[in-house]
């Protein structure tokens, strides 16, 4: 099983491709509606782009409260 | 449809739907792509009723409060309904609102019951105010088995076998608490009556009627004035049926257009420029003759449904289009917070005809509405049937704030007699909007006389309910404005909160006050953060009893700086 700081980058490379921002630019405890320019609906896209990637399922409210990409992480991994 | 001014409570109003219409659907039920559930108007009664008899042998009297925190399904309206059945009164919270607001909402409102979600009851359990919780019978819906409630019930165990008694209310009885804001310092619960909700289901339904087969997607949450109304009350007057969709992934929910066949939807704004965003990237993506060819069918329809919508012939000319909306769709209701006029016209140009209102908690969920006759992308449209609308004090262009008197206004703020005396002057209630009647009787919206923003999703957020996230922060002192409020601008849109700081003598904004700034904003949910601060250099007015003077202030920011010197977060 991959570590949880394995999950981490994976899902920083994803967000910056997906939109369209410079991997380097992220870091773990961005707030990632601020540093990906996003509102809650395009975070729900982020989520479905993760979760098909990870091959796991998170309930929308799981996001509730959720802003930064290592509080997301954590929440994949336990899924793993 | 049930002849509705024959009834006095919404109880029995939906008492007789439910006889009315037994064989008809009801409730659609899906997460994801999976349907979960599917009532009949029968089913739901004999859902509905063994919840009733229980709370009926819980001591749940007539006027007791029961508050529901859930996101929309089935279980939000059975539940609803049987809280009417037994004549008490319905407190729907928002799920989105945190633990500890959930419990002071619950402990304002003086709840008996609450009804909520596995997974908001344990952050509820979870959060430190828990130990103070007053409510006596909480009912948990799709708990796991065997998991710890402290002490609450499962809903889908606490029924009971034998009728209910039916509680007959009368109009001016309570029938709800909506809470309009106001979770920091002062909750606003207003006080709605069963006239009030019968009245607006009149309205409504008469601009926009419902019937049986036709389906409602129900997104906005149902604690949401608009969807209480025409995502519960006005189809079920009507027979009609409720989709539930148990998330807000955009994917799932252009699915559901499709596999529903969906009639109409609510948006807030939020959603409908999510939607346009796809439909925008799609069109780019066809090849130069297919987009030109849909150009032009969209400048056909443009044209041809000037005066008013043809949404038949809107189907014929942009099959495709109206393919992924379902087919059926008949208008795409928006409202809860402002809306881009050409958002709306791009729509409106592929024949989805958008209906624009304009609405308050305080005054139920529509006041004005868009007759589509024809269709106005810059207009909130036109008073629905029995409600005034008055502009007070207009200045040269016409633009004051908007007073409305109406069968639908509130009774009054709970618990609140002078918010109350201050909010409905004379039997008017004064919205703190500004607005304007153009030539043909639209109301036109500016912007607000009163300190605060609504977000694109539909949220009201008031400064003063979001400052205590700023308390202990290391400066003399600071406030939060909505940024239109300290600059008018005579429009609505992108409105943002500024935090004005007032540094201590020698003080330097550094770096450290900037992340502890940052850290405390991102603990707010993402919708009611602060967008930029400003420093002030002045001490802040206050009172005698060392309240700010929010006005005074205000207007001193605007005098000195009159571009907004505002840095961004």
């Amino acid at each position: 099983m991959q570590t949880a700081e394995q999950t981490l980058n994976e899902i920083l490379t994803l967000a910056a491709a997906h939109f369209k921002v410079p991997r380097e630019k992220l870091s773990p405890d961005d707030d990632f509606f601020k540093a990906l320019g996003i509102d809650s609906l395009q975070t729900l896209d982020l989520l479905t782009k993760l979760e098909n990637h990870f091959h796991v399922e998170l309930p929308d409210y799981e996001l509730q409260g959720v802003s930064d990409f290592r509080t997301l992480a954590g929440k994949i991994q336990v899924r793993l | 449809m049930l002849e509705i001014r024959q009834y006095t409570c919404l109880g029995a109003a939906l008492r007789d739907a439910l006889d009315r219409f037994p064989s008809e659907i009801c409730l659609i039920e899906a997460e994801r792509d999976r349907e979960k559930l599917r009532l009949t108007y029968s089913d739901f009664k004999e859902i509905a009723l063994p919840l009733a008899r229980a709370l009926e042998d819980a001591d749940f009297d007539p006027n007791d409060r029961a508050a529901i925190i859930m996101t929309n399904q089935s279980k939000w309206l059975i539940s609803a309904y049987a809280i009417f059945y037994c004549g008490g009164v319905v407190v729907p919270l928002d799920y989105k609102l945190s633990a500890a607001e959930h419990l002071q909402l619950l402990a304002h409102s003086k709840a008996k019951v609450l009804i909520v979600e596995y997974h908001l009851w344990r952050a509820i359990m979870q959060a430190p105010e828990f130990h103070n919780i007053t409510t006596k019978i909480v009912l948990v819906t799709e708990a796991p088995l065997g998991a710890d409630l402290a002490g609450a019930f499962r809903w889908e165990d606490f029924k009971r076998k034998g009728a209910p008694d039916f509680i007959m209310r009368q109009k001016d009885d309570v029938a709800c608490i909506v809470y309009s804001s106001g979770t920091g310092g002062r909750p606003k619960g207003c006080v709605l009556t069963h006239e009030n909700y019968l009245e607006q289901c009149l309205s409504l339904t008469a601009w926009y009627p419902f019937w049986p087969g036709v389906r409602y997607l129900s997104i906005l949450p149902t604690n949401h004035a608009i969807d209480f109304m025409v995502g519960f009350v006005g189809p079920f007057v009507c027979g009609a049926c409720v989709v539930h969709l148990r998330t807000l992934r955009p994917e799932f929910v252009r699915d559901a257009f499709v596999r529903y066949r969906i009639t109409y939807v609510a948006l807030v704004p939020m959603i409908v420029k999510n939607l346009e965003r796809g439909l925008r990237a799609k069109f780019d993506e066809l090849p130069s003759w297919k987009r030109s060819f849909l150009n032009s069918m969209i400048a056909i329809n443009r044209l041809l449904t000037k005066r008013r919508p043809n949404v038949k012939l809107s189907r014929m000319l942009l099959p495709n289009i109206h393919r992924g909306f379902g087919g059926e769709l008949l208008a795409l209701i928006t409202g809860g917070a402002f809306m881009e006029p050409s958002t709306m016209q791009f729509f409106y140009d592929l024949g989805v005809p958008v209906v624009n209102g304009y609405g308050l908690t305080e005054a139920g969920t529509a006041l004005t509405l868009n007759d589509l006759k024809p269709f106005r992308a810059d207009t909130v449209g036109k008073p629905l049937p029995g409600v005034e609308i008055r502009i007070l004090n207009p200045d040269e262009d016409g633009v004051g704030e908007v007073a409305v008197r109406s069968k639908t206004v509130m009774s009054h703020y709970l618990d609140d007699p002078e918010l109350t005396l201050e909010t409905i002057v004379d039997g008017w209630l004064l919205t703190g909007d500004l607005g304007r009647f153009e030539k043909h009787g639209h109301l036109q919206l500016f912007g607000r006389k009163k300190n605060m923003i609504v977000t694109e999703g539909g949220k009201n957020i008031y400064p003063e309910d979001i400052e205590t996230v700023f308390d202990g922060l290391p400066v003399k002192e600071y406030a939060i404005y909505a940024a239109n409020f300290i600059w008018p601008k005579k429009e609505l849109g992108g409105e943002k909160l500024v935090l004005v700081l007032r540094l201590e003598q020698n003080q330097t904004f550094d770096s450290r006050l900037l992340e502890d700034i940052s850290a405390r904003n991102r603990r707010l949910p993402d919708f009611k953060r602060v967008a930029g601060y400003l420093i002030w250099e002045k001490d802040f007015p206050r009172t005698a009893s060392m309240k700010i003077k929010r006005q005074a202030l205000a207007e001193e920011i605007a005098q000195v700086a009159q571009h907004p010197p505002v840095v961004t977060l």
